[in-house]
């Protein structure tokens, strides 16, 4: 655990170094702002208020992001350094492979949560000042900020394993690029398609949810809508939320950093620097 | 023999279906240093990969101090410098070798050993601004961590000035004194000669030499060259009684067996006047490293 801290310090100061940890808090702070403000027209006709608004565009602002921010930190985690040449001395020493990775994602995580924070904390703070916020909506903000964290933490590993398994940074980039569009992007129009060509039948009612759930980014997006009505009521999944037992997307989300991660792990040992 | 800082046996290491090692040998006592030879790809480095476990061996056995290549006591008892060694370029010197000692569990005085690597102006710039001789300091740097068993320092002159080299060397020596075994693996024959205390030779995967020099040089036989230098016009003379090739107006020279070297010797002498200088050139690590590589076969 130690040389694990060692790692993620290094690996601190480089984010701090090459400006990744400046350039993703401008990132998040700049959407999620500029979400709040275009967000804010309809409030009344919903009866929320509108920090609740600010949170729904932000859950859908959130999927897209954390992934792809996690995903850019991700790809280079192994690959970069097996590149560089610097991989073989690294495993001459006493750290596991599994500290060496563990150390690259505290430090990883520890960017995002800073990043988000800092985002998601400011777009909810001005759109508390100026729409209102309740102990309700509040507590939306704290879960869709907690949520994001986790939802990097999927595409963290998921972006080492790519790392391990693949020749190159290049090609890890390249790759990540691939998930992040598969998980986004492409999954839930294949659902989409599915559903359409069903029309109601056994698939939409039983499959359709566990489906969906299985998907982390949508589990997330699912997490937040059906743990806050108001916000389900915002961004309109209801209808997924409610065909499923609370604990699916919790599990589905807390389940797939630990399964990623071990993934990411295995592909690892078998790298030969 | 379980302390043995390092021993191999019989290790065979296929890559796909060629077979880069074959079934080599190789022991180092505690404070010995041993050169390793080899033409590119021969399998210098990855003997060295397979000692240190970063890549797995298909048949014989690797020992260090007794340890397995890869477990925790093997890599603790164990310092490595790479073959153009490289780090990432957004850290220090310092930071750098600050992580590598966190990682080796080592309290040192990383200033010091920066300053003793010649790195003492440049510790807390970015590695990205170094120079190819600075990075390989620092790889020498992160060597001194500890106090190794082993160490395995792949062409660790390879960029180094003049200077560097000899620091370098001297570094090398220290840690030899404090009882850790050394093998460098290299192409600097003419540094490694003066230099190392056993000379192995990797001929395609296969160790086709491996003793000191002089017991090399004994083994190969090779002829001694002896530059007569003749006095006046005698050079035609000489060369016709000793059998020598003429080399140029006044020289000429003779290639015995180092057993025939002192008739050859007295014969010389009895020509008198007519010889002013003679050199030996007994065979060096060049001829030898010819030799035994199987260059020297056409
Ligand atoms: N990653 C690899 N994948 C496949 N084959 C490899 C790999 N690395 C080395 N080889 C092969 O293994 C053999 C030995 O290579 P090695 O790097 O050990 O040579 P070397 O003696 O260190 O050479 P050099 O003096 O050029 O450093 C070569 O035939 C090389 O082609
Ligand atoms: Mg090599």
């Amino acid at each position: 655990m130690r040389r694990a801290f060692a790692i993620a310090r290094a690996e601190m100061l480089i984010l701090r170094r090459n400006r990744w940890l400046f350039m993703a808090t401008l990132i998040m702070l700049a959407f999620a702002l500029a979400l709040s403000f275009a967000g804010s027209a309809p409030t009344g006709t919903l009866g929320v208020d509108m920090l609740t608004v600010s949170v729904a565009s932000m859950t859908t602002l959130s999927v897209y992001l954390a992934p792809l921010l996690a995903l850019m930190m991700g790809f280079d985690a192994v690959a970069g350094d097996r590149d560089r040449g610097s991989l073989a001395l690294l495993l001459a020493y006493p750290a596991g492979r599994g500290e060496i990775l563990l150390g690259k994602l505290m430090a990883h995580l520890a960017a995002l949560a800073v990043a988000m924070c800092i985002g998601f904390g400011a777009a909810g703070a001005v759109a508390a000042w100026f729409g209102g916020a309740g102990a309700e909506s509040l507590m939306a903000l704290g879960r869709l900020v907690l949520t994001s964290i986790l939802l990097g933490a999927v595409f963290l590993v998921l972006g080492y394993a790519l790392s391990a398994l693949s020749s190159g940074a290049t090609a890890a980039a390249g790759l990540s690029a691939g998930v992040w569009l598969v998980f986004v992007v492409l999954y839930d129009l294949g659902l989409l398609g599915a559903v359409v060509m069903d029309s109601g039948g056994v698939f939409t009612q039983k499959v359709f949810p566990w489906v969906m759930v299985a998907n982390p980014a949508d589990a997330f997006r699912l997490w937040n809508v059906a743990a806050s009505e108001s916000v389900a009521l915002s961004s309109g999944m209801a209808g997924a939320a409610s065909a499923l037992p609370g604990w699916a997307a919790p599990l589905s989300l807390l389940l797939w950093p630990v399964l990623g991660f071990l993934l990411a792990c295995a592909a690892f040992r078998r790298v030969e620097p | 023999m379980d302390n043995s800082p390092l021993q191999i046996r019989a290790l065979d290491k296929f890559r796909g279906k060629t077979q880069v090692l074959h079934g080599i040998d190789l022991d180092i006592a505690p404070g010995e240093r041993l050169a390793l030879l080899g033409h590119n790809g021969a399998g210098k480095s990855t003997l060295i990969k397979a000692v240190l476990g970063l890549i797995r061996h298909e048949g014989g056995s690797i020992r260090i101090c007794g340890a397995a290549p890869g477990s925790a006591a093997a890599r603790a008892a164990t310092a490595f410098l790479p073959e153009a060694v490289s780090f990432h370029p957004a850290l220090t010197g310092h930071e750098q070798l600050t992580l590598f000692a966190r990682l080796a569990g080592e309290r040192a005085d990383i200033d010091g050993l920066l300053e003793r690597v010649g790195l003492g102006e440049a510790m807390h710039r970015r590695i990205g601004a170094y120079s190819k001789g600075m990075r390989q300091r620092l790889g020498l740097a992160q060597v001194l961590l500890g106090r190794p068993k082993l160490a395995l320092l792949d062409e660790p002159t390879s960029g180094l000035d003049p200077i560097s080299r000899q620091d370098l060397y001297a570094i090398i020596n220290e840690l030899a004194e404090q009882g850790a075994a050394v093998l460098i693996a290299s192409h600097a024959l003419t540094e490694v000669e003066a230099r190392t205390d056993r000379i192995a030779i990797l001929r395609k995967g296969i160790k086709v030499a491996d003793d000191t020099l002089a017991g090399l040089t004994s083994q190969a036989g090779l002829p001694v060259k002896l530059r007569v230098q003749a006095s006046g016009a005698h050079a035609d003379r000489i060369a016709t009684e000793t059998g020598g090739r003429r080399i140029n107006g006044a020289s000429v020279e003779i290639l015995c067996s180092p057993q025939d070297k002192m008739a050859e010797l007295r014969r010389i002498a009895a020509l008198g006047d007519a010889v002013a200088d003679i050199d030996m050139v007994p065979p060096r690590l060049e001829d030898l490293y010819r030799h035994y590589s199987g260059e020297d076969r056409k």
